[in-house]
């Protein structure tokens, strides 16, 4: 029986993309993860994304900031979400 | 895993960014089970980002306020990283 613990291993050392709490959003290439969800990632790209609103129109949302980082260590209690890169394929 | 992962990294400079976005630069001292780290030589980061923690040498920081540790590269090795968990994954299936 394949867990979903399975199919993340399937990405081992391919790109992956992570929704994580905060909304922040991390891109990178996939080396280690535990049954925790922590995980080490390589050749990071994180995307935070901070939400203003205008107090005369209504609601505008800023998609902001945008770091790279060589080598991260992730903390599994953040993670929200894991997945192949939601570019096309 | 991931114990096994910061005692090799112990003695190398890391970045860690904590759940309150304070992030303290610093030499790994030690490290547990729990992951909490002890950094030494803590360095100020980005003043503003967070209170001024000048006085600050040492710190033991508890793992579970950890969100992120930035590392060098090159104190990491990827394709030993990737065969350890692959191991630990076969033990957790079959568990």
């Amino acid at each position: 029986m394949e867990e979903p613990l399975d199919l993340i291993k399937l990405s081992l050392s391919e790109r992956i993309y992570v929704k994580c709490r905060n909304s922040r959003e991390l891109r990178g290439k996939l080396h280690a993860y535990d049954n925790h969800l922590n995980m080490v990632l390589s050749e990071v790209e994180e995307t935070i994304t901070a939400t203003e609103e205008d107090e005369e129109t209504g609601e505008e949302i800023v998609s902001k900031r945008v770091r790279n980082v060589g080598m991260l260590f992730v903390r599994g209690d953040i993670v929200v979400l894991v997945s192949p890169p939601l570019r096309v394929g | 895993i991931f114990f096994s992962f910061f005692k090799t990294l112990v003695g190398k400079e890391v970045a860690v960014e904590l759940k309150n976005d304070v992030v303290l630069t610093g030499t790994l001292h030690s490290v547990d089970q729990y992951l909490n780290i002890k950094l030494t030589n803590v360095k100020v980061v980005n003043e503003n980002k967070y209170p001024q923690l000048t006085a600050l040498k040492n710190c033991f920081i508890r793992g579970s306020v950890v969100r992120y540790v930035q590392i060098n590269p090159n104190d990491v090795d990827t394709e030993l990283l990737e065969d350890a968990t692959r191991k630990e994954n076969s033990a957790v299936a079959a568990g």
